[in-house]
């Protein structure tokens, strides 16, 4: 049986105590990549981020780019979308075509 | 473009043009993999596309929400109330084989049945804000559970498909046509080879005949006398 997390600042991630998924308020990179660490060896199947602490993060996520679990999702945070997470989708894209065949049209 | 020297024989041939079938077939299946991968992949990429954004905006809605909650209550009382979580959402997940690559599946559980389990606190001290905030980030959990997997998929087809076409130009470009080569080169050798001992054998064959009849010193023979 697998959890969920959430990673992010506390403003952004409160609520989702609610549902029922293990929130973990984290501010600075140090402690973010060690609580990611952290959840990825435990029984987390799926973890949320902010896009936030996704930007401080990027080596430390890229490590499970490539394994099956856990899947490491970015959410915007409570200071608005900044379309990282689009941005990695356009990454996937070019990774596999070999340039932007979906997003081309936008932006 | 023979970069490494081969040896000219019949054994080598053999070997090479096996290696060329396999090659060849090797060739073939991998392009045929690439291409069912990047079908899948690319419908999967448009659904997560419409999906993310579906999502994002759901979760901006709610926090939104949760920021008016906020303002109209104490930090406090606010923490209090999330402080104990009813529900609990646990994950099954499962393995999907597509074209050897393994993609998670998930399957969710919530602890209790009840949609409504997610106010977790009294209504006495809340706002009704509140209760909005909370309603709106559950509408959007199920569309977040199914983000996360097929966002992944795509994230492991993508590298997948990375990797198969990697594969597929270093076969169609290096190994398949340097093989020919060798293989071509082989050939000519030994036809070379074949042709040599063959001029070798007449000539032998000459120098024999030579010895045997002495037809130079008769035709000398037959000038002086006539």
């Amino acid at each position: 049986m697998y959890k969920i997390a959430v990673l992010g600042d506390r403003d952004s991630i409160y609520g989702f105590a609610a549902l029922g998924l293990d929130t973990y308020p984290v501010d600075d990179q140090e402690t973010g990549a060690a609580t990611l660490k952290r959840l990825a060896d435990s029984e987390y199947a799926v973890i949320y981020v902010t896009e936030s602490l996704q930007n401080l993060l990027m080596t430390e996520i890229d490590k499970y780019r490539t394994l099956r679990l856990p899947a490491i999702i970015p959410i915007p945070g409570v200071s608005g979308n900044t379309g990282r997470g689009v941005k990695a989708l356009k990454k996937m894209v070019e990774q596999a075509v070999g340039s932007d065949i979906i997003f081309n049209n936008e932006n | 473009m023979a970069s490494t020297h081969v040896n000219p024989t019949r054994m080598e041939l053999t070997k090479l043009k096996k290696k060329l079938k396999t090659a060849v077939r090797g060739h073939k299946l991998l392009k045929d993999k690439r291409d069912e991968l990047m079908r899948q992949f690319l419908e999967l990429i448009r659904e997560t596309k419409e999906l993310r954004a579906k999502v994002e905006k759901g979760i901006q809605d709610a926090n939104k929400n949760f920021v008016l909650a906020r303002a109209g209550m104490e930090d406090e009382a606010m923490n209090v109330a999330l402080m104990a979580p009813r529900q609990e959402v646990s994950l099954k997940s499962g393995v999907k084989n597509v074209m050897s690559v393994e993609i998670p599946t998930f399957e969710y559980q919530t602890r209790t049945p009840d949609a409504n389990d997610i106010y977790c606190y009294g209504y006495a001290f809340t706002s009704s804000d509140l209760d909005t905030a909370v309603k709106s980030l559950a509408d959007v959990l199920p569309e977040m559970l199914r983000l996360a997997e097929i966002e992944k998929s795509c994230q492991l087809m993508a590298s997948e498909i990375e990797k198969t076409r990697r594969r597929v130009n270093a076969l169609e470009h290096v190994m398949i046509p340097d093989m020919q080569t060798k293989i071509k080169y082989i050939v000519m050798k030994l036809d070379e080879n074949e042709r040599s001992s063959q001029i070798r054998l007449m000539k032998v064959k000459d120098m024999m005949l030579e010895e045997a009849h002495h037809y130079k010193e008769r035709m000398m023979n037959e000038a002086v006398s006539s």
